[in-house]
């Protein structure tokens, strides 16, 4: 038997994978003990990270479907081997249809019905005039253009009817949920859910799904018939660039993060326990690395990337696979320049550590190194290296649009917030202004650094010892 | 409400303090009066509300902590119910406090006759010339030398750095002046000094003192009156000489009893904890662990009553006296054991390099301990003493190779363990494990308590299985007296008393033949210190362990060690006979340390000189000593014996 299509899996797909199993065993790790779970008690209180939780989840879902990646069977006569489609498609790319294929000729303004360019048009008796075409898809089905902002405004409320049906659903789930826990009625725990203190936190959660879900809804009704945020140079549509970027900027924020990590964590950790010439060594190279401007780093490395791609075609297929590469390469070199600030961190709060008498205890009893380092340092800087990766992570999403604006990040073909402003730039002395794509991408990159800094905030007054009682 | 004689006058507080379960009470109808020119001391426990109180009549209660009713006097000023510009304009003027930590007090950039002059400013509007004569003046008052208003406050001692403060506190010229444990992280010699100094001012000045301390011994040499909390109530106000002789509630009787420089008995300890913040009453606060608890006492809360002029008691049964006790037989003492030598350390010395410049050359060394040979005997006690920095924690940690030593010879049971590669090591060090200070900071806060008791055992006994270690685990737990379900738990489940508990088992789960005990009940209340010295010598009686216990306390000294070793700047300078050398010591810097210590009075202790520069040649303590010569300046005095197993380091010592 042979599937309908062909998985193929990119390699920051991998990546990604394996970097959500290791933030599943994390999360298991943590329910499982109480003193690791207390601090997240305090962010499961706060309003506004649980919002920003529900904001970075959807981002999340939406990067993940995204990363599910096939090729589709081309249909072939019975009994000739299966063929498939160059194109790699994602399960998102799969789910959104429409979005996708719909593509105009070029640039046309959120929810217009025709053209934002002038041609030239042959009228049905046979004259030749200069003329805003009519749109191929946005608004097709309309036959009189002016009615449309009352189609519009009907579309959209029916999606937003079935939207709240949805986030009913949800508020009904989270009652059952808190019913059972609670071995409470029904009723009575979907009153404390609305109006409980001590349930501010999920509450808050609630409440940003369901306008998530309400506006989810108002789209999804419109898009198959609108441009919701009009096209692109080339016809394509804007909300779908602008989601397709979302993977873009989480995997430039999170796959930096692998590199980061093992770097920071083994040099800052080894310079602050053994201390004495390993000490040494590592804080010369970090400082060497910390002296060499970034970006002058990062156009070598994109560039040595792109060399060794046009020079060996015959290992990546397809076009997804090269501005993949460059994806991971961008990566890399962000995460080797980006490691030096925590392995600072790390090796000052290690220095620390290794004085205090609970490692000095496990040394007196010759408990070897390698143990000390797993059992008592690591442990104890783990807040730290969470709080600063999540401070991270926005950081690295506005580089992307950054190094891509200035031509040295990503692929120019993948769909990034960065390419999608770099593309937008010349637009902007248009007369009137093609304002769209500039504000899409904005608009997708606030909230989502806004969503990550409100999350990261609540993440670090949850573990700062500082927000305890004082002594 | 009526003017009155007290300068300072509180009535009926009330602090609330936010807790998970709401807010609930930490100080509980509070009435103080403090009259002009009266030392008041606050003496309880940690977590009796001291602080708070402190804070409360300052009105610099942090946040989480309300105070919810009650009114404070100043004069004819109420202060609960002043606009918070005034208020600021009050606090380091007419009612000034000074805290336990002088280092977070001062600015760490600015130069010290500088933050005078600004406090001068603020409260006197002095400025120019008339602000450095004042500048000069308190200087002096506080007994610091004008150049030390050059410095800055990292380049002073602990003690200087308290006199700096004391006199910023003084530009206000205050009618009152709260100290919150203002010696608490000082040496006993600097502790005096500055209590001296407190004294003086206070008298001097007519000022109104209200010293919190929880240390009874401190406020015999200090009070005029004191009063005593106990779970955010006063239970017990006196004069100072009424308390002393004569205190009547049960708790006051059991703190003095648990105080090492009271008698000569084991030390007695007050069974349990004191209760928690929101802790339900219906009866006596106290009750659970009052030796004299009546039926009465459970039902009933006991309210204050007057046995005597000024002397109020919160008892049922304050109008009897207790029965004088018995102490029990004397102790410090098993002078007649003779076991054999367990541990020999032999010229021992731990050098730091001083690291200056780009390239962090080595420019020096500190000699943090110098030449030490000491020994102790199976099943003994020795006691080391010495000031803060006079490298007592680094001996311990050199004994242990923990530090590698740069001289000397450490012996255990015959084996010398400077020369054993690192596995032989591994295999000696189960005969000789440590305890440390900071119950808070000798604990992995990420592992259950049964986890930081099998480590040793994992590490050094790889044999046993792992129900064998739960077994054993469980047997530890036992023998230092806490519940077999604290195995589960976190340590942040346990008190300080009970944390120094989960240490000594860690340190026993390897059955050592010695421990290190580095000032292991210095941050405990002293009710505590005596559950755990108790427990201590339990396990001495029944493992037969010997200890080597470091301490800065020398009442405590005299009540468990067999012999003394009392170390300054990293040498030894006097040992022998705990009896003999208190009853008549040697060396300048014993006599110091003994009369300093609180409990006899301010007038007996002498005024060392300050620390001088250091001496190159030549005697270390001559610096500091009263009866310096020649001779003491050129060469070093060496440790020479004077009877009775007793050596001292002094050219003045002189054969007996
Ligand atoms: N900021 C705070 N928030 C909540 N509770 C507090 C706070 N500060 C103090 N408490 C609680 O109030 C009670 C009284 O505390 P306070 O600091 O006055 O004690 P204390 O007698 O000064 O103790 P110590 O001798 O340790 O200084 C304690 O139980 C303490 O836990
Ligand atoms: S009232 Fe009763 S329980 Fe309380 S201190 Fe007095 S005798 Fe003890
Ligand atoms: S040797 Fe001299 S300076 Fe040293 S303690 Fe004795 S008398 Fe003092
Ligand atoms: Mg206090």
């Amino acid at each position: 038997m042979t599937l309908p299509f062909q998985p193929v899996i990119l390699w920051s797909d991998a990546l990604l994978l394996m970097l959500l199993a290791a933030v599943a065993a994390f999360v298991l790790h943590t329910l499982r003990h109480e003193h690791l779970r207390a601090p997240w008690r305090a962010v499961w209180d706060s309003r506004l990270g649980m919002a920003a939780a529900v904001v970075l989840a959807a981002y999340g879902l939406i990067g993940l479907l995204d990363s599910l990646h096939f090729r589709a069977r081309l249909p072939a006569a019975a009994g000739e081997p299966p063929q498939y489609a160059a194109e790699v498609l994602s399960l998102f790319d799969h789910l959104v249809g429409p979005l996708r294929t719909q593509v105009e000729e070029s640039y046309s303004a959120p929810f217009a019905t025709h053209l934002f360019v002038k041609k030239t048009l042959v009228t049905a008796d046979g004259r030749v005039v200069r003329d805003y075409p009519r749109l191929k898809y946005g608004g097709a089905h309309l036959p009189d253009p002016q009615g449309r902002w009352a189609d519009v405004a009907a579309r959209g409320i029916e999606g937003a009817g079935l939207g709240s049906l949805l986030a009913a659903g949800a508020w009904g789930l989270a009652a059952l949920g808190l019913a059972v826990h609670r071995r409470q009625p029904l009723a009575t725990a979907l009153a404390a859910l609305a109006r409980e203190r001590t349930l501010k936190g999920p509450r808050a959660a609630l409440l940003t799904l369901t306008l998530l879900v309400l506006l989810t809804g108002a789209v999804a009704a419109l898009a198959p018939h609108y441009h919701v945020l009009g096209t692109d140079k080339v016809g394509q549509d804007v909300l779908y660039l602008a989601l397709k970027s979302i993977r873009t900027g989480l995997l430039i924020g999170t796959l930096t993060t692998l590199v980061v990590l093992p770097l920071a964590l083994t040099l800052g950790v080894a310079a602050g326990y053994f201390g004495g010439w390993v000490d040494d060594v590592i804080q010369y190279l970090y400082t060497t690395i910390n002296s060499i401007p970034g970006v002058l780093l990062i156009a070598a490395a994109v560039l040595v990337a792109q060399v060794h791609i046009e020079t060996n075609p015959q290992l990546y297929d397809t076009a997804a696979a090269r501005s993949d590469l460059r994806l991971v390469f961008l990566c890399l070199i962000l995460g080797l320049t980006g490691w030096v600030g925590l392995a600072r961190l790390l090796r000052g709060e290690t220095l620390k550590l290794r004085e205090l008498e609970y490692v000095q205890a496990a040394r007196a009893f010759g408990v070897t190194h390698a143990r000390i380092l797993v059992r008592h340092v690591l442990p104890n800087v783990a807040h730290l290296v969470l709080i600063t990766l999540v401070l991270d992570f926005s950081g690295l999403v506005l580089a992307e649009a950054v190094l891509s604006y200035v031509g040295v990040g990503v692929d120019p073909v993948m769909p990034s917030w960065g390419n999608m402003i770099n593309g937008a730039r010349l637009e902007l002395a248009r007369e009137p202004v093609v304002w769209w794509q500039l504000a899409a991408a904005f608009l997708f990159m606030f909230v989502l650094v806004l969503a990550a800094n409100l999350f990261a905030d609540s993440v670090r007054a949850a573990f700062d010892p500082r927000s305890g009682r004082i002594a | 409400m009526k003017r009155d004689a007290g300068l300072l006058r509180v009535q009926g507080l009330r602090i609330e303090v936010a807790t998970a379960a709401g807010w609930h009470a930490a100080i509980d109808d509070l009435a103080l009066v403090i009259g002009p020119g009266e030392c008041l001391v606050l003496c309880g426990e940690s977590g009796s509300g001291k602080s708070l109180t402190a804070l409360a009549l300052m009105r610099l209660l942090p946040e989480g902590v309300r105070q919810t009713a009650g009114t404070v006097w100043l004069g004819d000023t109420e202060l609960t119910a002043l606009p918070e510009a005034a208020m600021r304009r009050l606090r380091g003027g007419r009612l000034a406090m000074i805290f336990q930590e002088p280092m977070v007090s001062l600015n760490p950039v600015m130069r010290i006759d500088r933050q005078i002059a600004e406090a001068l400013r603020a409260h006197r509007g002095l400025a120019g010339r008339a602000a450095a004569a004042e500048v000069a003046r308190l200087l002096d008052a506080v007994g610091l030398k004008p150049e030390h208003g050059l410095s800055y406050p990292f380049q002073l001692s602990g003690g200087q750095r308290q006199r700096t403060l004391i006199a910023m506190m003084l530009a206000g010229e205050p009618e009152v002046l709260i100290a919150d444990e203002p010696t608490t992280a000082l040496d006993v010699t600097v502790q005096a000094q500055i209590l001296r100094l407190l004294k003086r001012l206070q008298r001097e000045r007519g000022m109104g003192l209200l010293l919190i301390t929880h240390d009874l011994d401190l406020a015999h040499d200090v009070a005029d009156r004191v009063v005593v909390m106990y779970a955010g109530q006063i239970v017990e106000e006196a004069p100072r000489d009424a308390l002393y002789t004569d205190a009547r509630h049960p708790y006051t009787q059991a703190l003095m009893r648990a105080m090492p420089a009271h008698g000569q008995g084991p030390l007695q300890a007050i069974p349990g904890a004191p209760p928690a913040v929101g802790a339900a009453f219906t009866g006596c606060r106290f009750a659970d662990r009052c030796e004299r608890v009546q039926p009465r006492c459970v039902q009933e809360a006991p309210a204050l009553s007057t046995v005597s002029e000024g002397h109020r008691v919160r008892c049922h049964l304050a109008g009897q006296p207790a029965a004088a006790r018995t102490h029990g037989p004397a102790q410090g003492g098993r002078e007649q054991w003779e076991g054999p030598v367990l541990l020999q350390v032999e010229g021992l010395a731990v050098r730091f390099p001083i690291r200056r410049g780009l390239l962090r050359r080595t420019v020096g060394w500190v000699r943090a301990v110098d030449g030490v040979s000491l020994t102790v005997d199976r099943a003994e006690t020795l006691a080391l003493v010495g000031e803060s920095g006079c490298g007592k924690t680094t001996l311990a940690r050199a004994i242990l190779r923990l530090i590698e030593p740069s001289a000397g010879r450490v012996l255990l049971n015959g084996v010398d363990l400077t020369r054993l590669s690192s596995s032989a090591l591994r295999r000696a060090r189960a005969d000789m494990q440590i305890v440390f200070q900071d119950p808070y900071g000798s604990l992995n806060p990420r592992l259950r308590v049964s986890e930081i008791i099998a480590e040793g055992i994992a590490a050094l006994r790889p044999e046993l299985g792992r129900q064998a270690r739960q077994r054993r685990v469980g047997e530890l737990l036992e023998q230092v007296g806490l519940p077999q379900d604290a195995a589960a738990r976190y340590p942040h489940a346990f008190s300080g008393g009970q944390r120094q508990r989960i240490a000594i088992a860690r340190a026993l789960a390897v059955e050592p033949k010695l421990l290190i005990l580095d000032e292991p009940t210095s941050a405990l209340d002293v009710s505590v210190q005596a559950q755990i010295l108790g427990l201590l010598e339990a396990l001495q009686a029944r493992h037969g362990l010997a200890y080597l216990f470091i301490t800065h306390n020398l009442p405590l000294v005299a009540r468990i060690a067999r012999r003394v070793l009392v170390m300054y700047r990293g040498r030894v300078v006097e040992a022998g006979p705990t009896r003999q050398l208190f009853a008549q010591p040697l060396h300048p810097y014993t006599r110091l340390l003994l009369a300093s210590a609180p409990g006899q009075g301010l007038a007996a202790a002498v005024e060392p000189a300050e620390h001088g520069p250091d001496v190159t040649a030549g005697c270390a303590y001559a610096a500091r000593c009263a009866l310096a010569e020649v001779r003491c300046r050129r060469s070093e005095p060496p440790l020479a014996a004077h009877g009775e197993g007793r050596v001292v380091a002094c050219w003045l010592a002189g054969p007996r």
